[in-house]
């Protein structure tokens, strides 16, 4: 099945020793000239690219506490050293979180310190040179911005800061990544990082809309573009196509449907998914974020939900109001954005919506917190509703639900190993080695309670499970959308 | 006045000349430099009274390294404690009467450190002992720890080897804080002691030693989950001239 090992899944989780160089031959596909020069970068490797470069990290630094901070404050303690799922799966030292920042802190102190400079050694500083950049481009797409190393990190120090900075800077000198920078072209050019087009968009949704009734008996709407809604909803693009993402899709329609909510889909920004956030570019991401301004603005809606996706909805949670806001012209009874689980969550508390968990009975769940949800973002109105909603939608929703073990969850949880730009077929291998810790977690409670599936609410690491769940024994299907769950378990008609 | 009182002398200027003017350079940068978006580590406080506490369990009992690996949490934190018990009895070389409480904590900070000599061993052993940490280290992250092995040893080697005369140590830095010069003692053990604590003085803002004013301006750490109730404003920093967005 494959051209590397699998890893083994150990009964117990193992440290294992540092393997130099296992990964350094993983490294994705280069953007074409074309999607760079589109989003704003040089098409292939400029001229004096060293310097280019320092200067672009310097303009970097001087923009960032974040990445300031975390370069002068690493004592090197060595508590990130086995956090990292790619470390965990890889043996490759320089996928330990401190090594990974040090390739770019050694070209830091190297440039910006008095010691780098006249003590290089001494300190660990190294010139900007070809090889460095090659590892850059290799470690640099072996991190999947999950942020677990700034959960344990005494200072914080989060090496997606750091990730994304190195990113922005290889994009500046015109060495770019063709997975992420293909897909934010498409997205910014025709509203979705699938290049849905608008006519394929409304097929799509009349489809849907017809298997709904189909099975269901009942006329369950997915309208797009439609003026005067109350909702926007602003969904992964993987969810129009994509298993298991489509029937979360359907679970969406099926509560609002119920909830007698008016909502739409915009086909202008008809994405969730925000790649700027992968490559650290701030103006790739407001260009981005601003599409769902203006989509909220043309459609005059009142409430903007997005739908499952992680960093989807770290960039919405965290970042929107800052890049697209202010949302004065929304309904201020609501939180801008709203959380698809959050509405859903609001609903079965205000007992609007009649869930037989029963229909769910052919399942027995673990839930996968999705890492940006859980270290980036939040649900609800209390510290830590991104973790307590979700379950609750789904306790509503099954009868059957065990949770992995506690040091693979919540604030603590593994990346599926597909996250912040690396879901491409050219790192598989990387991305099955990297999901060993969420397989090995999942395997405790598949043996433990006989869990036979997994729900998770981001599209990134739907896409990834279904495509790595068969290298570790699983089957593809056993990941589930959260609100596929909750379609099962809705009881559609008049009466509730 | 000798050769190596005037040597030291200058030496104990230069030194803290240099570390408040550094430090306060890289305090002020960090607070300067724009932070563009919102990215506390949640879960995170919802409130700034929660920020505050969240600091505080962190930099005072190490929060985030407890929960990532015992014995680094354990040899760091008995290190950092027994360093201040440490710092704060040497209180009395500089206090003239020497302040109540200062003298209340003498015998803690005589043996504090012994702790403070172990809880460093204790991180070297690491440094040397396990192959992930090995690996991330530079020869500067060894000297540092070797610097404040001397430091602790030739302090422990004066208080309970081979005493020196304290009256005329004391009366060398309360001279040198009203510039009125007093001779240093020619001991070995004193005169290594203040050499390394003054390098360290000077190395300590060009060095990882940042992280103590940094800790306090992590973004991770520092900032309020609060993003959909108060918008956090985009700053750029203004001395950057092609950043504008």
């Amino acid at each position: 099945m494959a051209e590397f090992e699998i890893p083994a899944l150990k009964p117990y989780p193992e440290i294992p020793p540092i393997e130099i160089g296992t990964m350094a031959h993983s490294k994705p596909y280069y953007a074409k000239q074309e999607h760079q020069q589109k989003i704003g970068f040089p098409g292939e490797l400029v001229d004096n690219w060293e310097q280019v470069a320092i200067d672009k990290m310097g303009e970097l630094v001087d923009n960032s506490r974040a990445l300031r901070v975390f370069l002068d404050s690493c004592v090197k303690c060595g508590a990130c050293t086995d956090k990292c799922h790619y470390y965990l799966g890889t043996s490759d030292p320089n996928n330990m979180p401190v090594a990974r920042q040090d390739l770019f802190r050694s070209v830091y102190r190297r440039y910006f310190t008095l010691a780098g400079k006249y003590l290089p050694s001494l300190v660990g500083a190294r010139d900007l040179d070809q090889g460095v950049l090659d590892e850059w481009y290799s470690y640099f797409h072996q991190c999947s911005q999950c942020r677990r190393c700034s959960v344990y990190c005494p200072y914080g120090i989060d090496t997606a800061e750091i990730s994304m900075a190195a990113r922005e800077i290889m994009d500046s000198i015109g060495v770019g990544q063709k997975y992420c920078n293909e897909i934010i072209d498409k997205a910014q050019t025709i509203g979705n990082n699938l290049g849905l087009p608008e006519p394929a968009l409304a097929n799509t949704l009349e489809g849907l809309e017809e298997d709904i009734e189909d099975e269901t008996g009942v006329s369950v709407r997915l309208p797009l573009d439609q003026k005067g809604a109350d909702i926007l909803l602003v969904t992964p693009s993987a969810d129009f196509f994509a298993e298991p993402h489509v029937d979360g899709l359907i679970g969406y329609a099926k509560v609002f449907h119920q909830a007698g909510l008016s909502w739409t889909i915009s086909s202008y920004a008809s994405e969730a998914a925000n790649f700027g956030l992968f490559i650290g570019s701030y103006d790739n991401m407001q260009k981005l974020a601003l599409r769902i301004r203006e989509a909220a603005l043309e459609l005059g809606v009142k409430r903007i939900v997005f739908g499952e996706c992680g960093h989807a909805w770290r960039v919405a949670y965290s970042f929107l109001n800052t890049l697209a806001g202010p949302f004065d012209f929304l309904d201020p009874d609501y939180p801008v954005p709203q959380h698809v689980c959050e509405v859903t969550y609001d609903l079965i508390q205000r007992n609007a919506l009649r869930l037989d968990p029963s229909a769910n009975d052919d399942m027995v769940l673990t839930f996968h917190d999705s890492c940006n949800v859980a270290r980036g973002s939040r649900m609800g109105d209390f510290e830590g509703g991104q973790f307590v909603i979700p379950r609750a939608v789904i306790k509503a929703s099954c009868n059957h639900f065990f949770d992995m073990p506690s040091d693979t969850i919540k604030e603590a949880t593994f990346c599926c190993g597909g996250g912040g730009g690396l879901l491409t077929d050219d790192l598989v291998e990387l991305r099955v080695k990297g999901s060993l810790p969420r397989m090995e977690a999942l395997k405790q409670v598949v043996d433990e309670h006989g869990v036979t599936h997994l729900a998770a609410i981001c599209a990134i690491c739907k896409s990834q499970f279904s495509k790595i769940l068969p290298y570790y024994g699983f089957e593809m299907d056993q990941i589930v959308s959260l609100h596929q769950l909750v379609s099962n378990a809705i009881v559609l008609g008049n009466e509730h | 006045m000798s050769l190596l009182t005037i040597a030291y002398t200058l030496l104990f200027y230069v030194a803290s000349a240099t570390l408040l003017a550094g430090l306060t350079y890289r305090i002020w940068l960090y607070a300067v430099t724009p932070a563009p978006l919102r990215i506390p580590t949640t879960p995170a406080p919802t409130t700034a009274g929660g920020v505050v506490r969240r600091m505080l369990f962190e930099v005072t009992l190490f929060n985030s390294l407890f929960k990532s690996n015992k014995w680094i949490w354990l040899f760091g934190w008995v290190f950092h404690a027994a360093l201040l018990f440490v710092l704060l009895r040497h209180l009395r070389y500089f206090t003239d009467p020497v302040w109540s409480w200062v003298a209340l904590i003498q015998p803690i900070g005589k043996y504090a450190a012994f702790a403070m000599v172990a809880g460093l061993a204790g991180l070297w052993a690491r440094r040397l002992l396990v192959d992930r940490v090995r690996y991330i280290s530079s020869p500067s992250d060894h000297l540092m720890l070797a610097l404040l092995i001397g430091i602790g040893l030739t302090g422990l080697g004066m208080g309970y080897l081979a005493h020196t005369d304290i009256v005329a140590v004391k009366a060398f830095f309360l001279g040198l804080m009203y510039f009125d010069w007093q001779q240093l003692p020619t001991d070995w053990l004193l005169n290594l002691h203040l050499l390394m604590v003054a390098l360290l003085m000077i190395i300590f803002p060009f060095s990882k030693l940042l992280h103590a004013p940094g800790v306090f301006f992590s973004p991770t750490r520092n900032q309020v989950d609060n993003p959909r109730e108060k918008r956090h404003l985009p700053t750029r920093n203004p001395s950057t001239s092609n950043a504008a967005s």
